[in-house]
């Protein structure tokens, strides 16, 4: 019998603590993917954040640390800077990179680190109960803004892709959706490209924003949390290549 | 050499990788010596958005087991408490070094031991310690940096140099050299990407009940190693004192000339002199309480560390105080006048 799907060796064989329908377990998959295809295994260290993919290190085999909550980039320009031939990559949420993190990732793209993000845009806090996060959009009704988001006192939707392509030391921004076939394979495209830019040695930053779903804290079921993607979240955050 | 530029080049000797900091008074020849120097020797040097930036590339950098390090003064060394907290979850090594300036707030840039509490009860959150030397003459700023990264590595913990704005900006001759080092175990936990070994995970979060009261155990245990082996601590003139003072760093340059001083008067004066404030060195001040004393802490701070000379002598012996707060700094004749005041019941009671 011939094998024509397998999982990939650098997924690790074991169920996730992810809801149903989360967009974490298909981010996860394309990043181990992309090591194994690479052949990068044995030279990249991850960087877990705080939130639902802190456990991230119980998925993906390879060396991985825990860190403080949005401080990420500041702990893979530690690394990147002490161990240049590593691959060194962050894996962040948007309460971790687009909240408390916001000073770590502008300053680390500032720099131009040579570092790869995966930044998992759900528009909510997942870990702590479905909070706004900055990303959330108006109206999106959340466990804390009962009547939906409102411009007028929450402030309007953070658009990090767009932030961090005007900084010269962003070497590469793109924003991608996990909701469809198609949109995955091209997050994967987007990924590896982002990995690869590592890899060679180009200067700055690489960092592919993903839109990704949360239907338990959308309050939707899996399917119709894919369709809020496509209909509501692409509007305020447009997918595409913003720089490099 | 400053006290702030001679530590920085005893960083170098004792082999620090990557130094990473923001700038802030009164410590701002570290950093500036260490963009030059770092850059000479081919190591990293970083200037940080912030603090929190600074000491989480150091814990990144230690993380691949590197040896990192960064410096600061106190409202620095705040922001930091938190990166502090997670390099003692994840047992990482790491030098800090707080050259202290007076608070609470941005206070002033005066020098200052207010920080003492901070420092010697780890100082974020959670059950944790760090290992902190309280040096008071250049030279033995820069002996401390050796010792901190060395006692860093070998116990996996934070070693905090604990100066003030006095060592940091005194110029006073130094040598410096590298001393054998400690023999240390292999970094074998060290993130350097998974070749031909299985994963390695650096962490602090231990979920499952009971696996975090596991390592605040095994923490303790470690800590506990620490307590027994690590102190070091000086004794001046104290075997037949009747008055000994307790002082450290900069404090306790001003109080041995008051003892000095006392001693030519006829006053059986003496120093304990703690150059690791954690472990803090209990069981010398014990002993010493044993026989018919008064004690006298010293201190630039409105009362810490006399904290922990009242839980030494454990009621064996009165223990008062002398500091200065807020920058300020006890001068000899201040201490000297205690002494006088202290001496004066004990040469009744020996009469």
């Amino acid at each position: 019998m011939k094998t024509v799907f397998a999982r990939t060796p650098t997924l690790k064989d074991c169920p996730t603590h992810y809801c149903p329908g989360c967009g974490h377990g298909i981010a996860h998959r394309l990043i181990a993917e992309i090591i194994d295809e690479m052949g990068i295994r044995d030279r990249t260290i991850g960087i877990a954040p705080v939130g639902c993919a802190v456990l991230a290190y119980n998925y993906l085999d390879v060396d991985m640390i825990e860190v403080a909550h949005g401080r990420a980039p500041a702990v893979a320009t530690g690394m990147k800077r002490t161990n240049p031939g590593k691959i060194i990559f962050s894996y962040q949420g948007d309460g971790d990179l687009a909240a408390i993190g916001t000073a770590e990732i502008i300053h680390a793209a500032h720099r131009g680190e040579q570092i790869t993000v995966v930044f998992i845009n759900n528009a909510v806090f997942g870990m702590t109960g479905g909070q706004m996060a900055p990303t959330t959009t108006l109206g999106q009704v959340t466990a804390t803004t009962p009547k939906g988001r409102s411009a007028a006192r929450e402030g309007y939707p953070l658009q990090i892709a767009e932030l961090l392509a005007i900084l010269p030391g962003a070497a590469y921004v793109e924003r991608c959706a996990l909701s469809g076939p198609a949109r995955v394979r091209k997050t994967k495209g987007a990924i590896r490209h982002a990995f690869e830019l590592q890899a060679e040695g180009a200067e700055g930053l690489s960092l592919v924003e993903v839109l990704s779903p949360c239907p338990t804290y959308w309050r939707m079921p899996p399917a119709k949390a894919m369709e809020w993607i496509e209909s509501e979240m692409i509007k305020v955050f447009p997918l595409g290549r913003l720089k490099g | 050499m400053c006290g702030n530029e001679a530590l920085a080049e005893a960083a170098i000797i004792a082999g620090c990788d990557a130094y990473f900091g923001y700038p802030i008074t009164p410590q701002n020849e570290i950093t500036a010596y260490m963009s030059r120097r770092m850059a000479e020797e081919g190591r990293v040097f970083v200037q940080s958005e912030s603090e929190l930036a600074a000491i989480n590339m150091v814990f990144g950098a230690s993380a691949t087991g590197k040896r990192a390090m960064t410096s600061s003064s106190s409202p620095g060394i705040s922001l930091m408490q938190e990166g502090i907290s997670y390099l003692a979850g994840a047992e990482l090594p790491a030098v800090v070094v707080n050259v202290m300036r007076g608070g609470p707030g941005l206070g002033n840039i005066a020098p200052s031991q207010a920080d003492y509490f901070q420092a010697t009860r780890g100082g974020g959150h959670g059950d944790y310690r760090t290992i902190v030397f309280g040096p008071s003459t250049v030279q033995e700023v820069a002996d401390c940096m050796q010792l901190a990264f060395d006692l860093a590595d070998q116990y996996r913990m934070t070693a905090v140099v604990l100066a003030d704005g006095f060592l940091g900006q005194m110029m006073e001759p130094v040598v410096l050299e590298k001393k054998p080092g400690r023999k240390l175990p292999p970094k074998d936990w060290a993130l350097t990407g998974a070749k031909a070994r299985p994963q390695n995970i650096v962490r602090s979060l231990w979920l499952p009940e009971g696996s975090l009261e596991e390592l605040n155990h095994k923490l303790q245990a470690k800590y506990d190693r620490v307590q027994a082996d690590e102190v070091v601590c000086e004794q001046y003139d104290t075997e037949d004192a009747d008055v000994v003072v307790v002082a450290y760093g900069v404090a306790a340059r001003i109080a041995r000339s008051a003892v000095n001083k006392a001693r030519h008067e006829g006053i059986r004066a003496g120093l304990i002199r703690p150059i690791t404030l954690w472990p803090f060195p209990t069981e010398q001040i014990s002993m010493a309480a044993d026989e018919l004393r008064i004690f006298l802490t010293v201190e630039m701070s409105n009362g810490q560390m006399v904290e922990d000379v009242k839980l030494a002598v454990n009621g064996k012996a009165p223990v008062l105080f002398h500091g200065r707060p807020g920058g300020g700094v006890p001068t000899v004749e201040e201490i000297l006048e205690r002494i006088r005041q202290l001496s004066i019941p004990r040469r009744v009671r020996t009469a």
